[in-house]
């Protein structure tokens, strides 16, 4: 039972804080397909980070991964911002910019992987070793019965996410500039006609999107498979944008969506070691998250309300 | 420094300003962008990026190699190319018909290794007569490609459902699903593949020996021909074809029109996935004759890169794919000459997606240069 909670728990974190980065920038009115070459081009940054100072760090690991998670924000920020030029500046379609980033960072990361593999290390590998990240259980709470489990063997990055959360959540829903940047979604010459910068404030909330998503990927680099490769190019971005559709683009709606994937693919995985079923059953839990998915989304799509403005090249002459 | 500018602009705006065929220059200016960044990519390798280039043209059977293993020669290479460029012209078709009409149909992936996998199944490993299986796969391809796209139309129709979510959702589902029973059942325990087809299903001829050559040859390449004019008829000809184009430029003046909005991306979605479908079997009944589990053909994902570059025109399409299938296809040539990396070819085809999807932009940025060289002009007269 409490295995269940933690690997739930360890799942739904980073896939909530690259929902959260989802909702900033569709919130500002930007389509963005792109979080999931964007968590990839963020973990890809950090896993660099990591081997480059592997060998300073050898005693204190506990800062390197922490360091790398900041890496990894900055890289996904700084890889968002193709997604700005083209949708902000180029004036490209939304949909497709995020889906040609997508395409872009998968073989980006694949090609920079071997290239840096072998330029820097003189070894040809696809990956970046990591270490493992510190877990920590925090005393007294974690021997409360099924509540412990929340704060039994968690990540340090959990805690991270959560502090990192709780601050996005305040700057969109309680500060002048969240309350713009919504604003941009539904009504950008509203903004526009209040004196803000339209353009400004979708920048900055693709580049937060990009930044959130680097240190999603990041954990999901740490937790899922201790390196950075590829391979972590597995449709959790994609997923996350389901939550946030899910979720009606409001973080605690999304937070629910996550929790429900997050258990979904635990309680199924524990089934299946339950049972004893050979590992190829494991294909059809992998299915689990998406076809709720799907589910979710039929009962639900009639009655999202998608920011306004969703999509919408912001043209300051059209009314 | 002025007049250098004017130099410059008045070169671009030649180039790709209005006119005709501005649409098939800007796709030549992007190509030429992503060319000029891969060479850029080649010299900070330290890699002569002619020899690179040529080395691509001549691993795709396009120029000749310097010398061939027996009973090869530059006829078998562009074979080869013809043999691997039919499922990218299905692909992309199906990527532009739904483009046209407004949809993105990302689950190009998914309906391929579907059809595929039904196709492997129920003819693959039979022994029916060679015409008449031929016939049944690619029945089967459309039939199964049909179903995966009236099923995201009517979700898009009927539910609201974002198609791009839940065409992603279905690539994910399908591609665990088929691997699921692969590995239950039809994995071979040595390549870790689906158990290869019989050679009487597979829609391309393998070593057939001819001219004292052993070549690949593939028996669709004439219905994608046939495919690119159905498809061109529909869009330029038919009434389907207009409503179609009406609904993607602007779907509320459409349902004002009297078109029926929702019908037509069924309709639409059930072209574009028969497509796909035909993709699929061509790709794992014809180019390859198992399936890998777990793994999405990364030619779904390109024939969007390719659907872009062909304007979303059915003939821009075909040769898109060729162009982008010379490069695919003479990578392996490349890597093992020059000692680069094989992913560089997907990295410079990503780069010329960025382009293309950009490529509105160069439209724009020539008008504008042509119209201000118009009025610099009447000034200086």
């Amino acid at each position: 039972m409490n295995s269940i909670i933690i690997d739930a728990m360890a799942f739904t974190l980073p896939l909530f804080i690259i929902s959260i980065g989802g909702i900033f920038c569709e919130g500002s009115g930007v389509i963005n397909l792109a979080l999931e070459g964007l968590l990839g081009m963020g973990a890809f940054f950090g896993g660099l980070i990591a081997a480059m100072l592997t060998a300073q760090f050898v005693d204190s690991q506990s800062t390197l991964v922490y360091i790398t998670l900041f890496a990894a924000m900055v890289g996904g920020a700084f890889f968002a911002m193709l997604l700005a030029l083209m949708a902000l500046k180029l004036k490209a379609n939304q949909v497709i910019s995020g889906v040609v980033i997508n395409m872009l960072a998968v073989a980006l990361t694949s090609f920079l992987t071997n290239q840096l593999n072998i330029t820097l290390f003189g070894e040809s590998s696809n990956k970046f070793l990591l270490f493992v990240f510190p877990k920590i259980t925090v005393p007294f709470i974690s021997s409360i019965p099924i509540v412990g489990a929340f704060f039994t063997d968690v990540y340090g990055f959990e805690f991270v996410i959560v502090a990192v959360a709780l601050f996005m959540a305040y700057i969109l829903y309680k500060t002048p500039f969240g309350m713009r940047l919504r604003a941009c979604g539904d009504n950008p010459h509203a903004v526009a006609a209040a004196g803000g910068n339209v353009l400004r404030i979708r920048f900055i909330a693709v580049l937060i999107s990009g930044a959130m998503a680097g240190l999603g990927g990041m954990c999901f680099a740490y937790s899922i498979s201790t390196n950075f490769s590829p391979s972590i190019f597995v449709g959790y971005g994609y997923l996350a944008i389901a939550a946030y559709i899910f979720g009606n683009w409001k973080i605690s709606n999304t937070l629910l969506a996550c929790l429900i994937f997050g258990f979904a693919r635990s309680i199924g995985y524990f089934f299946i070691q339950k049972i004893g079923l050979p590992s190829s059953y494991s294909d059809l839990v992998l299915t689990f998250p998406y076809i709720i998915t799907l589910l979710l989304l039929l009962f639900f799509s009639k009655s999202t309300r998608a920011p306004r403005n969703l999509g919408e090249v912001y043209d300051k002459g059209k009314r | 420094m002025l007049k250098k500018q004017n130099f410059f602009k008045r070169a671009y705006a030649g180039f790709c300003g209005p006119g005709k065929h501005q649409m098939l220059r800007v796709s030549l200016f992007c190509l030429l962008l992503s060319l000029l960044g891969g060479a850029i990519l080649l010299l900070l390798l330290g890699k002569d990026p002619i020899a690179a280039y040529r080395s691509i043209l001549q691993g795709a059977g396009v120029l000749p190699k310097a010398k061939y293993p027996g009973r090869k020669s530059q006829v078998t290479d562009f074979l080869n190319l013809l043999d691997y460029t039919v499922p990218m012209i299905f692909a992309s078709l199906s990527v532009a018909v739904a483009l046209k009409c407004g949809l993105f149909n990302i689950c190009v992936s998914g309906t391929m290794i579907f059809s595929g996998f039904l196709a492997t199944i129920l003819v693959g490993y039979s022994d029916i007569t060679p015409i008449v299986a031929k016939f049944l796969v690619i029945i089967i391809g459309i039939g199964a490609g049909a179903l995966v796209g009236a099923t995201v139309g009517y979700l898009k129709y009927k539910y609201n459902m974002n198609e791009v979510v839940v065409a992603i959702m279905f690539n994910y589902i399908i591609s665990y699903v088929v691997s699921f029973f692969i590995n239950t059942k039809y994995a071979d325990p040595v390549t870790r593949q689906s158990v290869e087809i019989n050679q009487n299903a597979r829609l391309t001829l393998v070593d057939v020996e001819m001219f004292g050559l052993r070549m690949n040859i593939t028996t669709v390449f004439i219905l994608a021909l046939i495919a690119v004019f159905v498809i061109k008829f529909i869009l330029d000809k038919t009434k389907f074809g207009f409503e179609l184009k009406a609904v993607g430029a602007n779907q509320r003046a459409s349902r004002y029109f009297g078109i029926q909005v929702g019908n037509t991306i069924v309709k639409t979605m059930i072209i574009s996935g028969a497509l796909a479908g035909l993709a699929g079997v061509t790709f794992y009944l014809g180019c390859y004759a198992s399936i890998q589990p777990r793994v999405l053909p990364a030619l779904g994902f390109d024939a969007i890169a390719v659907a872009l570059l062909g304007n979303m025109t059915p003939i821009g399409c075909f040769f898109a794919s060729i162009l982008i299938m010379i490069f695919d296809s003479g990578t392996a040539y490349l890597s093992s000459r020059l000692g680069v990396l094989r992913e560089i070819a997907a990295l410079i085809t990503s780069i010329l997606l960025v382009f293309s999807a950009s490529s509105g932009f160069f439209r724009m940025i020539a008008n504008r240069y042509t119209l201000e060289l118009a009025d610099n002009g009447g000034k200086n007269e």
